[in-house]
């Protein structure tokens, strides 16, 4: 396939989650409070989309990573949030 | 088409779903043992869960005509738990001989914590000394970075086993290379919202190679599709892909990968 056929599969789909994307900020904006880490997280690494490199979902899932190496001294909830909060436990 | 499901979770799914996986073409399905939503309260639990895995599920997928193969653990979710982790782990070699078992999975971390390194690695042993296959699980979201790159130290500093015989599950494109640059199989899970969807699931193939990659629905009891394997054919097919490659992935892959273990046959072989 050329870069055409691409697009012509994948613009459309491509195009709607951008539009998804813009309409989740506005929400955001509409209603009182801050951003915690995850929307913090989420517009710093909003900015790999306009990369020039190769590699971008590789990085975009690296950003929201917690980037420490030693395991953590125990587990307290299950479940994941799909940002790394920051702390150490 | 043909296709193997390597990793479903049908005790949490519908008789109708295993009328739609075989109708499009499932010749067998594997069944990790994993976490139930909630945490069992004791050893008797896991006992009974290995009974089904073992003895009843066999039995419900046979009634379709589909082959049913089962994975045995304490999955890492309930690891935090020595005491009971150890209970669990002495209850396995009660069940590892069944026809269905084809190793140990899937074990792995979730939080990364100690604990559940510990529990993994006893977990790695048992499976050292009997000469399982090994499914492993890497945490989600924000944990599976780390836990990816914990998993693939502790297992590759065991020599006694194989990476030929270990799949680290649920790669993305930050860590697929972690597992294959290690010699370990890489399994895609196909979620429609976390983990891949079909077309970066592709992307993946295209940019790693497809030797030691398998793909799976993992359905379960939350969001996923059974039939996500067959639905990224059609995306494979979409994107220029022949039946030969597709084949290969879908099929041959995985029988290649659970062919290791002896029990494992396929209906039309």
């Amino acid at each position: 396939m050329n870069r055409e056929e691409i697009t012509d599969l994948y613009f459309m789909d491509a195009r709607s989650k951008l539009i998804d994307l813009a309409a989740f900020l506005d929400r955001l904006d509409r209603y009182e409070g801050a951003d915690d880490y995850r929307m913090a997280a989420f517009r710093k690494t909003a900015a790999e989309l306009m990369s020039q490199q190769p590699g971008r979902a590789a990085r975009v899932l690296t950003a929201f990573s917690d980037p420490t190496e030693e395991p953590i001294v125990a587990a307290g909830e299950k479940g994941a949030s799909g940002a790394w909060s920051g702390d150490k436990d | 088409m043909r296709y193997i499901e390597p990793h479903a979770h049908m005790v949490s799914r519908t008789t109708d779903d295993y009328v739609s996986i075989v109708t499009a073409g499932c010749q067998a399905v594997c069944e990790p043992a994993f976490w139930a939503g909630f945490d069992r309260s004791s050893s008797r639990g896991f006992y009974d869960y290995f009974r089904q895995l073992t003895q009843y599920e066999p039995q419900r997928a046979a009634k379709f005509g589909l082959a049913h193969y089962t994975w045995l653990c304490i999955n890492p979710k309930e690891s935090e738990d020595l005491v009971l982790a150890d209970e669990v782990l002495s209850i396995i070699p009660e069940f590892i001989d069944s026809p269905n078992v084809l190793g140990i999975g899937e074990i792995g971390l979730n939080k990364n914590s100690r604990n559940e390194l510990k529990v993994l690695e006893k977990h790695v042993n048992l499976a050292a000394e009997r000469d399982q296959l090994i499914l492993v699980h890497t945490p989600h979201l924000e944990d599976k970075l780390k836990g990816t790159r914990l998993i693939v130290d502790l297992i590759k500093s065991d020599s006694r086993i194989d990476p030929g015989k270990v799949i680290i599950d649920h790669v993305e494109e930050h860590t697929a290379a972690i597992a294959l640059d290690a010699g370990f199989w890489a399994g895609i899970t196909l979620y429609p919202e976390s983990k891949c969807t079909p077309p970066r699931a592709i992307d993946i193939v295209e940019n790693f190679g497809h030797e030691q990659i398998w793909m799976n629905s993992a359905c379960d009891w939350g969001v996923s599709i059974p039939l996500a394997v067959p639905k990224t054919a059609l995306e494979m097919r979409r994107r220029g892909h022949t039946e030969e490659f597709i084949d290969q992935l879908l099929y041959r892959n995985p029988a290649r990968f659970m062919g290791q273990c002896p029990k494992f046959k396929l209906p039309l072989e």
